[in-house]
């Protein structure tokens, strides 16, 4: 079976909207081959905050944040990882977190090529 | 709007003219001074008029500003609406309720459609006694009708039936605005009472509001507005457009003032006009200081929509007199309303009268203090006169009020299904979104 022969990962990371500027920057020397970014909302630790708008409070359950997804080899995780947190820590509660994941195949939809090829 | 018996200026200057030898020489030159001044009144009146029309689009940016996302397009629907039946309401009957006389100081005149505009004869004869065209009157006349209605639209927003609502435009814009109207600007009791209401802090704000209120009552608050006592905040979906409301509605404002002078063509009256404009424009920046020193004071955040709501209190509190203070006077005014607004809303709000807004507390309740700083302002203002007029005002259309939303809440109902609201009254009244390509909804 073909399937993981090549090991990937694949690296989430929550972290806070404006250190994406910083994370893409900290990337370019890593010789990464892509990411993907989404908007998100929820919440960890950091929790929900309250406001008062026209005098009267509301709380505020799902705190923004950004996603960023990058798949890539299983000797690059480690540096990736340390790259994220040097550029996104601020040392603040909600400062986010990283979840590593196995891959089990890539295919680069255009060409059919697989896993590493793919990448 | 000021009825000033008109201080027959042209025949004055008529006067000069035929003491100068060399304009008795040629008659047709006071004609052409009656020609020329009844021009430049009716222009100033008509770019008055059309400010004031761009008010209905202040109105309609500030309450789609105000509301949640999935009823914006249901309140812009109401006020373009609205806008239109006034319009049309107040050419059929309104207008001459308001201004055709009547049998008594009490009672309006009823007839239907406008009469014909002043012959050139007329005017020629009336040595410039007669100086605007009526249709220039009727013109400023009916926008000022639409926004009294405008007022209410934001008060009910998110919950009220579109033609429940529809249906009311057309009994206040047609009868209620207009009796009252009557009463003050057509010559009535309260004019002759000596009640005070230069451009309508009372007759269009107070009475707005009052309608409003009366809606507010019967109709309840919004859904999840009160949860479990205490009250809950329901932000505004887009602040751009409620501030570029609040800047057109203050563009308006000046024609909404500065037309009520209702005549700028001479020296005495073109400054008369140019001081409405100033005070007009010092008291919303005062207001709108005010508002947003206190909202920061008070809750800990510059609160923008108290910001804007703060400079409609300034405009509404000048409006009742623009004249007579100095521009320092006017900033006082407005910083006044100002301070008044914020609470007013807050207290609303714990007084479970959900207003998305803050209508009833920018015309109303800020309608009422500009009414009773006139008697400070103006040296011929009288308090009790003051006080009746509100008084009068209030119980009116308050009154007539209550009982048309509660015949129309009998008859087909004021508010929209409970699914319906948490749906959004856009694609239940409308079938439309005001954003149809958003796919993420909070």
């Amino acid at each position: 079976m073909k399937i993981m022969e090549d090991k990937m990962k694949k690296v989430e990371a929550i972290i806070k909207p404006f250190k994406l500027d910083a994370l893409k920057e900290a990337f370019s020397g890593l010789g990464l081959h892509g990411m993907t970014v989404s908007e998100v909302k929820g919440f960890g630790r950091q929790k929900g905050h309250k406001e008062v708008y026209r005098g009267a409070e509301y709380v505020v359950d799902f705190i923004p944040k950004v996603k960023v997804e990058i798949v890539a080899n299983d000797e690059q995780i480690e540096q990736i990882i340390e790259t994220i947190i040097e550029a996104v820590k601020t040392g603040k509660i909600g400062d986010g977190k990283i979840f590593v994941l196995p891959v089990e195949t890539v295919c680069r939809i255009r060409t059919g090529e697989r896993d590493k090829d793919a990448i | 709007m000021k009825r000033l018996l008109h201080l027959s200026f042209i025949m004055l200057g008529l006067t000069a003219l035929s003491a100068s030898p060399a304009f008795a020489e040629e008659p047709g030159v006071a004609e052409k001074v009656i020609h020329l001044a009844y021009s430049i009144d009716t222009f100033y009146f008509l770019i008055s008029g059309a400010l004031v029309m761009w008010m209905a689009a202040g109105f309609a940016m500030l309450e789609a500003g105000l509301v949640r996302s999935k009823n914006t397009v249901e309140i812009l629907t109401k006020n373009v609406a609205l806008y239109a039946i006034a319009c049309i309401m107040y050419m059929f009957v309104g207008y001459n309720i308001m201004y055709g006389g009547g049998p008594n100081s009490f009672i309006p005149g009823f007839s239907f459609l406008l009469g014909p505009d002043n012959a050139v004869d007329d005017v020629l004869k009336s040595g410039g006694e007669i100086y605007y065209s009526g249709m220039a009157d009727f013109f400023f006349q009916v926008v000022f009708v639409a926004t009294a209605m405008s007022i209410v639209s934001g008060a009910v927003a998110e919950r009220m039936k579109l033609w429940t609502f529809l249906l009311f435009a057309i009994v206040l814009t047609g009868f209620i605005y207009p009796v009252e109207g009557y009463w003050k600007w057509g010559g009535g009791f309260l004019d002759s009472l000596g009640f005070s209401d230069f451009a309508g802090s009372g007759v269009v704000h107070l009475c707005g509001a009052s309608a409003a209120l009366a809606g507010v009552l019967l109709l309840g608050p919004r859904k999840g507005k009160y949860e479990g006592g205490k009250v809950k905040a329901i932000p505004g979906a887009n602040l751009p457009l409620a501030t570029l409301g609040t800047f057109i509605l203050w563009l308006g404002w000046f024609g909404f003032n500065g037309g009520s002078e209702l005549i700028i063509s001479t020296i005495e009256e073109s400054n008369a006009v140019s001081m409405v404009f100033v005070n007009t424009n010092m008291a919303a920046a005062g207001g709108l200081v005010a508002a947003l020193l206190l909202s920061q004071v008070w809750f800990g955040k510059a609160d923008l929509t108290m910001a804007l709501n703060g400079a409609l209190a300034g405009l509404v509190a000048i409006t009742a007199e623009p004249l007579t203070p100095t521009p320092l006077v006017a900033t006082i005014v407005g910083v006044i309303g100002g301070l008044l607004v914020v609470p007013s809303i807050v207290f609303m709000d714990k007084a479970r009268i959900d207003d998305p807004v803050g209508a009833i507390s920018v015309h109303g309740v800020v309608g009422i203090w500009g009414l009773i700083a006139v008697a400070f302002t103006n040296p011929d203002g009288s308090l009790a006169a003051q006080l009746t007029g509100i008084g009068v005002i209030f119980a009116w259309v308050f009154g007539t009020s209550f009982v048309v939303w509660s015949i129309l809440k009998a008859v087909m109902g004021i508010r929209v299904s409970e699914e319906e609201e948490l749906e959004g009254v856009d694609i239940g009244e409308c079938g439309l979104e005001a954003y149809p390509e958003f796919t993420m909804k909070k």
